[in-house]
């Protein structure tokens, strides 16, 4: 009786339990529209027009087929020192916000006061809260010839970097931290303390818990923190522009084409979707992706 | 960010040929362009006017009168370098724009832009400065297409508590063994290429170049060489207004391309412009019309209006740059002080500056032997200076 009664109010369920596909689709609708409809067809339009030419004489873009424009990635020498370039930048980016996620993570979710380690959280996420041109142009002055660093090291008679590759590699640490220091940090908190005890019991000293107990259980966050890191490295173009110097990388090559010659800048933004499928690819034999 | 310029291409083949010698016109000079029909005469007001302008080229103080007088409603979106501004107009949304001469030549040969109709233009006078009359970047065969707003030079700044004068030459931000190797900075941006070519102008004047935007393939691997060497002893390059003033203020830089705007910005006594013996590039600034406005009647009203001493001295004045109607200067002190300093009436100084112009394949310099290279290969040519 109760379940007759049931059907007339809730018809919209009635209707989508029978339906199965029905139900899929109601599910599926929004989400797929934004993938396929926003995502996935402006990517596709990206790759067909990275095989048009444009006019010489009028810089007017044509329709047709010419690889040329991958063709250069790998002959023109600046092309292909640019990708290997901004390839490095990014593994940098991602091995120094691991090494210090790490330790960082360990502290605060073992060692540190309830209050530290909130007020810690609440200073790594605080850049978050900033604009990104901001915390490029705090990253400037701070680097400048008359800036901070230079202010602090001077008793010591030492002259910071200025401009260049290691300003544009902590610079990109800095904006991408909070990506790699969060997921590192809770997948470390879930590590039951009595692990480490069993494995000081053992014998281990510090190094060796953390070598081989705690850094392959956190593999995962890591692989999912370095997701970040090295994809936002590998497109950004504004911390080169800022605080590189002359260092040129990848986006900076799109945005000076994007205008003047899109094909050319449709083909090397192919390059950094290339990096990270190969990045997910070996990430994927490590077997970390299916534990993510 | 006020805006990044890049090339004037045609300007300077007009001042090139005055410079050497030569007594011509830029007339004189043949290039294949679209045949696009002129304005005979006005009608009625559209009521609307779309502009793409440099930042601080419309602004309500003299937009709201021009309005009130016509009707046309003027609708502006601020560009930021000459490459989104061809991109904007090829839209076809945009009626005017407000183009650096390397933007220029590129939409006319585009035809993306019409002549103009000059009787249309009243105040298009004798006050218009000489210089910017005439000039291959918005005069092509014999047809003007653009009408000009205002201009500056790329000067040498330097900071003069390092260098302890006024250098005499850009030798310093070339040559490998420059003492300030490390502190350079250049403006980030192909038609850079051609402040290379103007420096080897003077000094291996063997490689036959006579105007540093028409530059055939040995020409121009010459200035690459040179820009490349340059690479080496470079600090930073910059596109961004901001970047460089702090470059310079922070004491990253010493020595570099700059504005006289900039310099102004920076505030420092100690950094000081000059216009070395080599010459120098510079940016010239024409309103061009678009060859599918459907507003042409309210954009000739808004050229003739913006030509006239007042408007186009506040707009000068706004942008920070030399107007090109000069009347304007004996106005008042205010006035004449912004000139001064701009050097708005000093035709001799201006006759030391290349007009920015788009390097094309026609040999803008009137070479027919040879095929010039074109502002394509100046962009791929630029990455591979900056590796």
């Amino acid at each position: 009786m109760s379940a007759i009664q049931k059907v007339p109010n809730r018809p919209l369920s009635t209707y989508l339990h029978k339906r199965p596909t029905t139900r899929l689709i109601a599910l599926l609708a929004l989400p797929m529209t934004w993938l396929v409809g926003v995502y996935i067809i402006s990517l596709a339009l990206l790759l067909v027009t990275a095989f048009w030419f444009i006019d010489p004489f009028t810089s007017k873009v044509i329709v047709g087929f010419t690889i040329e424009n991958f063709v250069n990635i790998f002959t023109v020498p600046a092309y292909f020192a640019t990708s290997i370039r901004t390839l490095g930048i990014a593994v940098a980016v991602t091995v120094v916000c691991i090494a210090f996620a790490i330790p960082l993570g360990i502290f605060m979710a073992k060692l540190a006061r309830p209050w530290v380690r909130n007020l810690l959280a609440v200073a790594i996420t605080l850049p978050l809260w900033a604009g990104y041109l901001v915390k490029l142009l705090a990253m400037r002055l701070t680097f400048t010839e008359e800036g901070l660093v230079n202010w602090l090291m001077a008793p010591f008679g030492i002259n910071g970097p200025g401009f260049g590759i290691p300003v544009t590699i902590l610079t990109l640490v800095y904006l991408w931290f909070p990506y790699m220091a969060l997921p590192v940090f809770t997948a470390i908190r879930q590590l039951p303390l009595n692990l480490f005890d069993a494995s000081a019991d053992l014998g281990a000293k510090g190094w060796a818990t953390v070598s081989r107990m705690v850094l392959p259980l956190i593999t995962p966050a890591i692989i999912a923190g370095s997701v970040f890191t090295f994809s936002l490295s590998l497109g950004d173009y504004l911390a080169a522009r800022f605080v590189g110097g002359k260092t040129q990388m990848i986006g900076s090559i799109i945005a000076s084409n994007i205008n003047l010659n899109p094909p050319v800048a449709a083909a090397f933004s192919m390059v950094p979707i290339a990096f990270v499928v190969m990045y997910l690819m070996i990430a994927r034999r490590t077997g970390s992706l299916e534990r993510m | 960010m006020r805006r990044s310029k890049l090339a004037l291409p045609a300007l300077l083949a007009a001042s090139a040929l005055v410079l050497s010698g030569c007594a011509t016109t830029s007339g004189e000079l043949t290039l294949t362009v679209p045949e696009v029909p002129m304005k005979a005469e006005l009608g009625a007001f559209e009521g609307e006017l779309n502009i793409v302008n440099w930042a601080g080229f419309v602004d309500p103080k003299w937009v709201d009168p021009f309005t009130a007088e016509t009707g046309c409603v003027v609708n502006n979106r601020d560009a930021g370098t000459s490459d989104e501004m061809v991109t904007l107009m090829r839209t076809g949304e945009y009626d005017i724009v407000s183009a650096s001469g390397d933007a220029a030549l590129r939409l006319i040969v585009g035809g993306d832009v019409a002549p103009l109709n000059m009787e249309l233009i009243p105040n298009f006078s004798d006050e218009i400065a000489e210089g910017m009359k005439g000039q291959i970047y918005d005069v092509v065969n014999g047809k003007p297409y653009g009408v000009p707003i205002g201009r500056g030079a790329n000067l040498l700044q330097y900071n003069e508590d390092v260098t302890g004068g006024e250098p005499e030459s850009w030798d310093i931000v070339w040559e490998a063994d420059s003492p300030y190797a490390g502190k350079i900075t250049a403006y980030d941006a192909p038609i850079y290429i051609a402040d290379a070519a103007v420096y080897l102008m003077y000094h291996k004047p063997e490689l036959g170049i006579t105007n540093p935007y028409a530059l055939d393939e040995t020409q121009l691997a010459a200035a690459v060489e040179l820009l490349q060497q340059q690479n080496g002893i470079i600090g930073e390059y910059w596109s961004d207004a901001v970047a460089q003033i702090t470059s310079f203020v922070g004491g990253n830089t010493v020595v570099g391309t700059s504005w006289e705007i900039l310099k102004k910005f920076a505030a420092q006594d100690n950094l000081k412009t000059t216009l070395p013996k080599e010459g120098s590039t510079g940016w010239y600034d024409t309103w061009l019309l678009s060859s599918t406005s459907p507003n042409s009647n309210c954009a000739y009203a808004w050229i003739d209006y913006t030509s006239q001493a007042s408007v186009n001295g506040a707009i000068a004045m706004n942008f920070g740059m030399a107007p090109s109607n000069i009347a304007f200067c004996a106005t008042d002190a205010d006035t004449q002080a912004h000139c001064d300093q701009f050097a708005a009436e000093d035709e001799a100084f201006w006759d030391q500056v290349w007009p920015w112009t788009t390097p094309i394949e026609e040999c803008v310099d009137g070479r027919t032997d040879v095929k010039c290279t074109s502002f394509q290969d100046w962009t791929n040519a630029w990455v591979t200076v900056k590796g």
